[in-house]
């Protein structure tokens, strides 16, 4: 008896000692309830982010009010924000406490990290299709979007690791905002798709200036002729344009190639010249292209109400606006024949949480986002695109295209414009493979452009040398390293010398309590 | 037998937890003091520094925003004032969190926060940068120094308001007095007296910034409550929420420039 009591002694202090390694205990996946329990009261929270732009809050609060009119249960309550970063960093904060939102917008890019917690997003794999509570589910109480009738292009990009941890909310692209009347002036004519080595020639010849200093084109001390908002795009749709490498679906770090060192060269080539400029260095593209000091901006459709002498949102005196007319085109591209475009935009996430009654009235308002009326009423906010095909081919939408430049306010020509670019390439866009770190890693794709015009800037010498001290340095500051030894298993180096000691004591005590039972076993038995 | 393996089995569980213990930090080398063959500028050399040129200064810390990968500071001195930028998305941190706490008066970023500070000396190494008019040092190194604090007193430049002149006071602590609250438009075309972000497109309980409108009779002028600075919940945050339009108020706050003056107001009074 005192012998199996040992046994048994043993065994327990083996598996706690075991369990002492295991990191914190895992909160447990959501399960779809049968129903939603609608003799409960739901509140749930909803992180929001606006291009600080009224008309989109307005939407949101449309949203919240008609939803929670059609689940009288459900209380939505909405949080604001204008920058997808602090959405990330407060998410970050709120893992850690348990208290993250309910529904929130975001990029996959963040929810990579935020599934490094256990179970914290919810997986949308079994939502989306549940002939009840799925998209166009019998018990869904609006009109909500079959699964297929979402946009294939846009659905996928909410897939991670195979499978869906978010819905695509709006799609936009990036859009090259051209002032024609400077173009036609500098002699040259804009073609429908425009080439790096065109654009970075027309920059070029704006940069002359009169013996009075004045820049001949504008008649005015500034002049940047070409402005890129996003250089982490700029170097990622570069990149994929040449068919560079840059990252692989497991997370293996590619950006670092001669590839991108000739772009960088090029860019430098420009930059010298006072060609080119960026966002971070000399402020917002639309500022400059408005007061007559840019010729070439380029910004999210997003960003088109911003865009032209008579865009709806100026962040400039009016004085300081310059009358031109403007055009709007696809990103520069190296080969006219294969265009490449980023597709980008916010999508929702829903957190877990321990009432999967909770988790499903969450799941209900993010479906709601879909329908139409949301879809469609976003979608004419910016030069953003609905993300289902039924809002796509409504009436509704196709008369909001139709009456393009009818006003310079809902109709902006230049907004809808920019949406067409989106609508009419929608199989031109990619994005870039999404891992835990793919964050980091798209911030040093900018950092790279950014570093290259600053050092420029100051004159420092660019050649073989610099780039490989700046690779260094952004793979140690993005701790881009560190996301290869998360993927491969062959630079862990060999175990810790306690965790030898640990496995082999384990080895021996178990081969001991083997022979230990074995032999008195045979003394029991009797057996020699 | 038995005690053999007892023994074993003891052996291992002190393994196990020692295999559980958290690895050690790698031992890193303090971050070096200043040296002395540094060459700091005074106000004047640095306000004469071309921008994109790198600049050393020593100043005192009036205020700092919240924490974000890095440290925004409103720095001055007895002759000028300086902003210190760090963009937050991955660049290198120019201070260190836990150096940062030294500077603020707490890192508990609840409602009612400010960034206010009493004055610790800090020594800048960076590189002079303009944005959208706003001067600063981005790209900064930021050293706290031992030695006695300083806070500025605000400079009132209420005459200044709307002259070129004012832009020499860039990032300085001033006050502006016996000003009048003027209409802003919310989205419905209403007339009020401040909004939350500067098109109305925040809401309470967002912690957005607080754009109001003042007027000394002339034009109207734009101020803002920085809800990185000052939060909602904060006494100015609140004060600014309860302001009516034609009240007339003395204000304080750090003269931040965004295609103009943009001043980030950290107190109000109405009279």
């Amino acid at each position: 008896m005192k012998k199996k009591l040992y046994c048994i002694i043993s065994l327990i202090l083996i598996c706690i000692s075991l369990c002492g390694c295991h990191g914190s205990k895992e909160s447990s996946s959501f399960v779809l309830p049968e129903s939603f329990d609608e003799t409960k009261q739901y509140e749930i929270t909803f992180w929001a982010k606006n291009d600080t732009n009224i008309n989109q809050v307005n939407v949101y609060k449309k949203a919240i009010k008609d939803f929670e009119e059609i689940y009288p249960n459900i209380t939505v309550s909405l949080k604001l924000y204008t920058d997808y970063s602090r959405i990330y960093n407060d998410v970050i904060t709120n893992i850690s406490t348990n208290t993250t939102p309910n529904v929130c917008i975001t990029y996959p890019d963040h929810i990579a990290t935020y599934m490094t917690g256990n179970d914290t997003v919810v997986c949308l794999d079994e939502l989306l299709t549940d002939e009840d509570y799925g998209l166009g589910g019998s018990q869904v109480r609006f009109d909500s979007p079959e699964k297929d009738e979402v946009v294939d292009e846009f659905l996928n990009e909410c897939i991670i690791k195979g499978k869906y941890y978010a819905l695509p909310f709006m799609r936009s692209t990036e859009a090259l905002y051209i002032n024609k009347t400077y173009v036609d002036k500098l002699g040259y004519e804009i073609p429908d798709v425009v080439t790096w080595e065109w654009i970075f020639e027309v920059s070029e010849a704006a940069t002359e200036k009169d013996p009075d200093g004045n820049y001949v084109v504008n008649g005015q001390k500034i002049m940047i002729p070409f402005i890129y908002k996003s250089t982490d795009n700029m170097m990622i749709s570069m990149l994929k344009q040449l068919n560079a490498p840059y990252s692989e679906e497991d997370g293996t770090v590619l950006i670092f190639n001669d590839t991108t060192k000739e772009i960088l060269y090029d860019i430098a080539k420009h930059t010298a010249k006072g060609a080119f400029s960026t966002f971070k260095i000399s402020s917002y593209p639309a500022n400059f292209l408005n007061a007559g000091q840019c010729i070439f901006a380029i910004d999210s459709t997003a960003g088109a109400t911003w865009m032209g002498s008579k865009a709806p949102l100026l962040d400039i005196p009016k004085d300081q606006i310059v009358d031109f007319e403007t055009i709007v085109r696809p990103i520069p591209q190296y080969d006219i024949s294969d265009i490449k475009m980023i597709s980008q935009g916010p999508s929702l996430c829903i957190f877990n949480k321990t009432d999967p009654q909770e988790v499903l009235a969450s799941w209900l308002f993010a479906q709601y986002l879909l329908t139409n009326d949301v879809q469609i009423a976003y979608g004419m906010t910016e030069g953003y695109i609905p993300v289902t095909q039924k809002a796509h081919e409504s009436a509704e939408y196709q008369n909001y295209l139709n009456r393009e430049g009818e006003d310079d306010n809902i109709y902006y020509n230049i907004k809808i414009e920019a949406s067409r670019l989106l609508l009419e390439n929608t199989e031109h866009t990619f994005v870039t493979p999404v891992f835990n770190g793919s964050a980091s890693l798209r911030d040093a794709a900018g950092s790279l452009i950014e570093n290259t015009c600053k050092s420029v800037n100051r004159k420092e010498t660019i050649d073989d040398a610099y780039f490989d001290a700046l690779f260094e340095k952004l793979t140690s500051l993005y701790h881009l390293d560190q996301i290869s030894a998360q993927r491969t298993k062959k630079d862990l180096g060999p175990l810790p010398p306690t965790s030898v000691a640990l496995l082999g004591s384990l080895g021996a005590a178990w081969l001991l309590i083997g022979a230990y039972t074995i032999i008195s076993y045979r003394k029991d038995k009797g057996i020699k | 037998m038995k005690k053999l393996l007892t023994v074993l089995l003891g052996l291992m569980m002190i393994l196990s937890l020692s295999a559980c213990k958290k690895q050690e930090e790698p031992q890193v080398d303090p971050e070096p003091a200043p040296t002395d063959d540094v060459v700091v500028m005074n106000y004047g050399e640095y306000a004469a520094a071309e921008l994109g040129s790198k600049v050393v200064i020593e100043a005192y810390v009036q205020a700092a925003q919240s924490y974000w990968n890095g440290a925004k500071l409103y720095l001055q001195d007895k002759d000028g004032a300086y902003f210190v930028y760090c963009d937050g998305k991955g660049e290198d941190i120019n201070l260190s969190e836990e150096d940062y706490g030294k500077l603020v008066p707490s890192v508990d970023y609840s409602a009612g926060w400010t960034g206010l500070c009493d004055g610790t000396k800090v020594r800048v190494e960076g590189v002079k940068s303009e944005w959208s008019g706003e001067v600063e040092i981005a790209e900064a190194t930021v050293t706290i120094l031992e030695g006695e604090k300083w806070v500025a007193e605000a400079e009132d430049v209420t005459a200044l308001l709307g002259s070129d002149e004012l832009a020499d006071h860039m990032n300085k602590k001033v006050k502006f007095s016996g000003l009048t609250v003027a209409a802003s438009k919310d989205a419905e075309g209403n007339d009020v007296a401040f909004l939350y972000n500067w098109d109305g497109s925040g809401a309470e309980g967002s912690n957005n910034d607080l754009y109001f409108n003042v007027t000394n009779g002339e034009a109207p002028f734009t101020f803002v409550v920085e809800s990185y600075l000052c939060y909602e919940g904060s006494e100015v945050y609140e004060a600014v929420k309860a302001l009516n339009v034609g009240d007339t108020v003395d204000l304080e706050g750090f003269l931040y420039w965004y295609n103009g003056a943009n001043p980030h107001i950290t107190s109000v009074t109405v009279r």
